[in-house]
Formats: C-alpha cells, sequence, structure tokens
C-alpha cells in the first residue's frame, strides 16, 4: 500500500562547492523510474525543513539498483541532505511526475539545460540510444561545471558555456544552440533550467519547426497533485489554466506551455 | 475494546480524525500512500460555485517549523466535484465533509443548497480564507458577519454545518459564539494565520500574493488555546485543528475540548500522516485505559 519509502544512502560526494551528488539504493525506485521524473525527499526528521525537496533523478544503476540524485545546497533542507553519510536512511516518495517522451523515429536531439537543470539530462541522454545526441549545458562559472565526463560518455557533442567564460564559451548556451542549427537539424529539444533560458530555447525550437519538450521548476508542497501550490499557465479550450508542475509536468511539450507569469 | 468513534450532530465517525480541506485534494491523489477507509472524515479541497484558477504563484513558502500557503481556491467548482469526485469518495468508509467559499452570501447558500440533496454528510463554511481578494475572509472577521452568513445558510442547509473559524479576530470566543446562536451544527478552528515572508536577496515576498495563511507545527499553541477558549464557550462540538502531525498532537487538542481533529499541513510531509494520528490516538488511549474518546475529550485540569 504504502509508496512512501525509507531507503539506503550509498554515498554523498561533493562535486563542487556547493554541490553534491548522492547515491540511494532502491529497488522500487529503480524498477519504475523515467528520465525527467523526481523523488521528493524529506531532508531530516521532525520540524526542521518541514517539506520535501523535490529532486529530479540523476541517473539510475538497473545493476546495483541505485538512483543518483544531484543538488545544490541552498538552504536549511538542502544543507542537511548533504551531510548524510553511508548507512544512512532518507525518507522518500517516488518516481513522481511525468517523464520526457522518448520518440524512436528521431535520429537527431538535442539537450539544452542551465544550472542544476542539466542533471534529469544526463538520466535522458543514457535512455536515448538509437539517435546522434548533443548536449548544450550553461552554467555561471566553471566550479559550477560539473559530471562533465558523463555528459561526454553519454553525448555525441558537448557544448559548455559560462557567464563569465571561465569554461567553454563565453555567454548564454542559447549561442551555440543556434550557432548549430546553422548547419544541423534537430528532430527534437529538450530543455530544463532557468525559465528566461528555457523561454529562449522555445522560441529557438518554434523557429526552427522543432518539437520541444520542457521540464519546469515552481515551489512545491505536497509532490503528489493534492496542495495545488506548483502552479504553471498552461493552454485549455477556454484560453488557459492552471496546471501544477509535480502531477501534471514536470516535462511538457513547449506548445502547451504558457510563459507569461 | 478501544471505542475510537464520535458523533458530531449525526455524523458518526468512525474516529475523530479528518483530513483539513484544502490539504488533501479530493482523497484520490492519497490513495496510494495511505489507506482512506481509515480516516474518520475527509473535507475535501474548498469549492466555489464556479471553477476557480486560483493566485499566481509561487503559492508556498516554508518558514520555521511551518508553511505560507496563497493558492487562492483553485478549484473544479461544486458541480464538478459533484460529478467527478464524490463517486470516488463514497467508495470509501470516510465521511465526506464539502468546504464551501464564496464571494456572497448568496453564493454559500446556493451551494449549501445543491449539496443538501446529494450523498455528503456535512457541509463546513470556509467563512475565513486569507487568500481570496472578494468575500470569504471579510465574512468571518466578525461576529455581525458570521451570524449573517450561519443564519442565511442555515436555511438553505439540510446537513449537518460546520463552521470553520479563522484566528485573524479580536476574540475568538465571540465569534464561536455568533456561529452557534445561528445554528452552527459545529464549530472547526483554527484556519490558516495571516502572514508574511520576504526574500531579502530579491527584497520581494516570496509569494506571489505577498501574503499568505500560515500552518503547520508552528501555529499549534495558538491553535491549542483558541479551541479550550471555544471549547469554554459554545455547547456545539468543536473540531480542532492547526499544526497536528501526530496521535500527541491531536490528544492534545481533544484535551483541550476537541470532539475532533483536523490533520492539514501534515499531509504534504507525510501523505500517511492521517492514519499515524488515527493510531498514536489509539495507542495514548490504550496506555492511559480509555474506552471511549469521550474520556479524552475537555479533560484538561487547569491549574
Amino acid at each position: 500500500m504504502s509508496r512512501i519509502l525509507s531507503e539506503k544512502v550509498e554515498s554523498v560526494e561533493k562535486l563542487s562547492r556547493s554541490i553534491y551528488k548522492m547515491t540511494i539504493n532502491s529497488e522500487y525506485i529503480v524498477e519504475r523510474a523515467y528520465p525527467g521524473q523526481f523523488v521528493n525527499i524529506k531532508c531530516c526528521d521532525g520540524i526542521n525543513a518541514l517539506l520535501r525537496r523535490p529532486i529530479s533523478i540523476c541517473n539510475v544503476d538497473k545493476e546495483k539498483k541505485c538512483i543518483d540524485i544531484v543538488f545544490q545546497v541552498k538552504g536549511i533542507g538542502t544543507e542537511y541532505l548533504s551531510k548524510k553519510t553511508l548507512g544512512d536512511k532518507v525518507d522518500l516518495i517516488g518516481p513522481l511526475g511525468n517523464p520526457f517522451t522518448i520518440l524512436k523515429e528521431v535520429k537527431n536531439v538535442a539537450v539544452v539545460g542551465g544550472g542544476i537543470g542539466v542533471f534529469p539530462l544526463l538520466y535522458l541522454l543514457s535512455e536515448i540510444k538509437a539517435a546522434k545526441k548533443s548536449a548544450f549545458l550553461g552554467f555561471r562559472n566553471k566550479d559550477f561545471v560539473v559530471l562533465k565526463d558523463e555528459f561526454e560518455k553519454n553525448s555525441d557533442k558537448l557544448f559548455i558555456s559560462t557567464d563569465d567564460g571561465s569554461e567553454g564559451s563565453k555567454g548564454l548556451i542559447t549561442v551555440p544552440l543556434e550557432e548549430q542549427l546553422k548547419s544541423s537539424k534537430f528532430d527534437i529539444i529538450y530543455t530544463c533550467g532557468p525559465t528566461p533560458m528555457i523561454k529562449k530555447v522555445v522560441d529557438i525550437a518554434k523557429e526552427n519547426e522543432i518539437k520541444c519538450q520542457v521540464s519546469l521548476e515552481q515551489r512545491m508542497g505536497c509532490g503528489i497533485g493534492a496542495c495545488l501550490v506548483c502552479a504553471c499557465k498552461t493552454k485549455s479550450d477556454d484560453g488557459w489554466k492552471y496546471s501544477h508542475v509535480c502531477k501534471d509536468g514536470p516535462v511538457f511539450w513547449s506548445n502547451e506551455v504558457i510563459f507569461d507569469d | 475494546m478501544t471505542d475510537l468513534s464520535v458523533d458530531i450532530k449525526g455524523m458518526k465517525f468512525e474516529n475523530p480524525v479528518i483530513a483539513a480541506s484544502g490539504t488533501f485534494g479530493f482523497g484520490r491523489e492519497f490513495k496510494d500512500y495511505t489507506d482512506l477507509d481509515m480516516i474518520g472524515g475527509i473535507s475535501v479541497k474548498g469549492l466555489t460555485l464556479e471553477s476557480r484558477q486560483g493566485n499566481k504563484p509561487p503559492r508556498i513558502a516554508e518558514t520555521p517549523a511551518g508553511i505560507l500557503n496563497s493558492v487562492g481556491l483553485q478549484n473544479p467548482g461544486v458541480k464538478g466535484f459533484i460529478r467527478d469526485e464524490i463517486p470516488f469518495l463514497r467508495k470509501h468508509k470516510t465521511k465526506i465533509i464539502v468546504n464551501i467559499a464564496g464571494n456572497t452570501i448568496e453564493d454559500y447558500c446556493e451551494m449549501a443548497e445543491i449539496l443538501s440533496d446529494e450523498d455528503i454528510d456535512g457541509i463546513e463554511l470556509n467563512v475565513s480564507c486569507p487568500n481570496v481578494k472578494k468575500g470569504c475572509a471579510a465574512f468571518g472577521t466578525t461576529s455581525e458577519g458570521i451570524s449573517e452568513i450561519t443564519k442565511k445558510v442555515r436555511k438553505y442547509c439540510k446537513k449537518p454545518l460546520i463552521v470553520k473559524l479563522t484566528p485573524n479576530v479580536t476574540d475568538i470566543k465571540e465569534v464561536a459564539k455568533a456561529a452557534e446562536e445561528e445554528g452552527a451544527d459545529a464549530i472547526s478552528l483554527i484556519n490558516t494565520i495571516l502572514g508574511m515572508a520576504i526574500d531579502i536577496h530579491k527584497k520581494r515576498p516570496v509569494l506571489a500574493n505577498n501574503m499568505g495563511g500560515m500552518s503547520g507545527p508552528a501555529v499549534k499553541p495558538i491553535a491549542v488555546r483558541m479551541v479550550y477558549e471555544v471549547a469554554q464557550s459554545v455547547n456545539v462540538p468543536v473540531i480542532g485543528m492547526g499544526g497536528i502531525s501526530n496521535g500527541d498532537d491531536a490528544i492534545e487538542f481533544m484535551l483541550a475540548g476537541a470532539s475532533a481533529i483536523m490533520v492539514g499541513t501534515a499531509n504534504f510531509v507525510n501523505p500517511a500522516a492521517c492514519v499515524d494520528v488515527v493510531n498514536g490516538i489509539k495507542n495514548y488511549m490504550k496506555i492511559h485505559d480509555f474506552k471511549s474518546v469521550y474520556d479524552v475529550i475537555g479533560k484538561v485540569k487547569l491549574y
């Protein structure tokens, strides 16, 4: 009955100044997860950091029955989470939300990620087997560039940009994307990251008539579609409605979403 | 044998635990995480006459031992609820309480009239939502407002009528008495406390609505005090809520005078919270050898 899991932490690895990777042993999640889905984790017992934290799945190891999640320490919840060690238990529910759609017939895919939005795209890349894969990843500076080897391994072409040019090209990641589009054709673009970046990617996809899926973020409560706080505007028969990122998303087709809030 | 059942004006709950409105959807969202048959009742997401989209996001902020929300009554409307949700809920043993909110008193009356013909167990008047601009909150903040709305809705409501009070008043006892005098069958409290949180780096409120309703463990002592005050002031049953996460919390409210309790914010953290609270109450009663919840209700001894 209950899908509230208590799972064993295998490791917590510091990837950079504020970014951590946690490996969790969970047969339940491994058997059910798809790229784009997330888990909702209780960071500590008791009433501190009261709400669960939604964190997307970054990798699934079917043999070891483990999942990886990567998170940035931003407040007390993620601070607690970063201090877990081997053998600790974590209280989590998942996998939650709708995954990315992997189309069988496509030949060229692109993923465009920004900041901590890149991590669900790594899991997606690892599950796309038949197409040529280009990954475009944007970060604030070189300190935030993590898991580069894994992205290299799971893509055919990797483009990195940073705001200050300390690694890869300088500026927005949509610049190399547009550059590539002059000579290459993508059948689908998947994107996750800051809203301004997502908007730009959606515009580029539209101009080039490319299918596009976006993974959205919003402050969440329950993660299971009950509290209705994680609202996002989507198209409906009579104009627009508020859908919910946890249950209706986090992945949407770009033409379903209205970006004006 | 421990008897957890309570009777609130003909609503026979198998146990005194009710999921609070706005924190449990329409029940179905929780079916994979907990046994709905084990929960005494569910007060469904607050309904309005017509469907509503609610407020702009962000709608939630975490605060010390609590949260602020400003959902703004996003709901499918009373007819959508009747069509899509009652059949599912009725398959379970849990009692169905329908929480209603309106812009005008006429809205409340119309909803009460429509719902009185439906297969539900009770109606809860939400006269205290802090997150909508028109109506609703305004009715609940004065004794006169509560008197007027309770009196008018009572005429149309053929189901047990619960009036849910806001804590954002000077004297909760007077407001509770006003509801009782005009025919409320029970009083539930507390709704959320109006609060605010500011993002110091952006220098803007966290909630797009600027302010929101505060709930969670942080509000519990305020809620216990108010439940005690109201239970001392009225004769109708009181349903207590505010920061209940476990059986011990629930017992505190019952000792203060609550005949039943509602579990709210805890459902977001622990989707099995309601059933955990039921088991916690049962456990407390066994330890103290209480046979019925009536051995607990209102039994606090003041110094």
